[in-house]
């Protein structure tokens, strides 16, 4: 294996992430695709972890800081995204222009 | 180094099985017309991922993976569309009409990064593939050299507890819920 194979991988992940991000109108599915992403940049630190192979692993101990933090993002994003369900009845992020001007 | 000899190889064959699936996965997420569909794609991407995860040697992580986003987080995002009532079944109105700047932009951004890290890595190749990084590793990394990035990261974990109960706890305005009492209390007396 090489490691290019991961990051070309990694990439299409991360672009699909960012395609799914710009396409999206339901936040949920915004959400969806921003895990998208962060599997991607997971899948680039792991394989970079498994070339340099310090040792430390700090590949995989940051993947792990990721994770945490995506779950705490997720938390959060679906509390906001239930708070504007519950105010404004919509779920859709491009109805949301209240300070658009 | 040709293609028919990177075929060859077993471990490539294992990465294919694993990356065609995540890459077919990850498209029905962002395309699906179902938010439901689109969210077990994603779990189906994930479990991909820590296969590919377990591939590379990360063990650990790769069922850290497991746990925390096929358990966790997608009980949570499944939580989030039932209860806001997202259209759950077909729904054209799910994704916007106009796509192609977005697949511009995600094409340009994978043809950049993609190229770049190609030109950048080449054919380095991945030794001692498949052998596990012990978990004593991981925790001696965390709790020893790491131990600050990790303080900080539960405590990230703790305020965003805090903040998802106070954000979607319905929260009545205090002098509201004052005049409520005091309402039903005069209601109460006589």
């Amino acid at each position: 294996m090489i490691v290019s194979q991961f990051l070309v991988l990694a990439s299409l992940l991360f672009s699909l992430g960012v395609y799914g991000l710009l396409v999206r109108r339901n936040a949920v599915t915004v959400l969806l695709a921003v895990e998208l992403m962060l599997a991607g940049v997971n899948i680039n630190f792991i394989a970079f972890e498994s070339v340099i192979r310090d040792s430390l692993a700090s590949g995989q101990i940051f993947t792990i800081f990721v994770l945490t933090i995506a779950a705490a993002e997720v938390g959060i994003g679906l509390g906001i995204v239930l708070l504007i369900f519950r105010n404004r009845a919509t779920g859709n992020v491009d109805e949301l222009d209240l300070m658009k001007w | 180094m040709t293609f028919g000899d990177w075929i060859s190889e077993p471990t490539n064959w294992a990465f294919l099985v694993m990356a065609i699936p995540l890459v077919l996965a990850a498209w029905r997420v962002v395309t699906s017309r179902n938010v439901v569909h689109a969210a077990l794609s994603l779990v189906f991407a994930l479990a991909a991922s820590a296969g590919l995860f377990i591939l590379l040697g990360a063990e650990f992580v790769a069922w850290v993976l497991v746990l925390v986003y096929i358990g966790a987080v997608i009980v949570l995002f499944l939580f989030g569309i039932m209860i806001t009532r997202a259209p759950i079944g077909m729904e054209a109105e799910l994704s916007h009409a106009k796509r192609w700047p977005a697949a511009l932009a995600a094409l340009s951004i994978f043809t950049t990064t993609s190229w770049l890290s190609v030109d950048a890595f080449g054919t380095t190749e991945i030794v001692d593939v498949g052998v596990p990084t012990s978990t004593e590793v991981l925790g001696r990394g965390l709790l020893g050299q790491f131990v600050l990035p990790f303080e900080a990261v539960g405590f990230l974990l703790l305020a965003a507890l805090i903040g998802g109960v106070t954000l979607a706890r319905r929260d009545d305005n205090p002098a509201e819920e004052e005049a409520r009492l005091a309402a039903e209390e005069t209601e109460a007396k006589p």
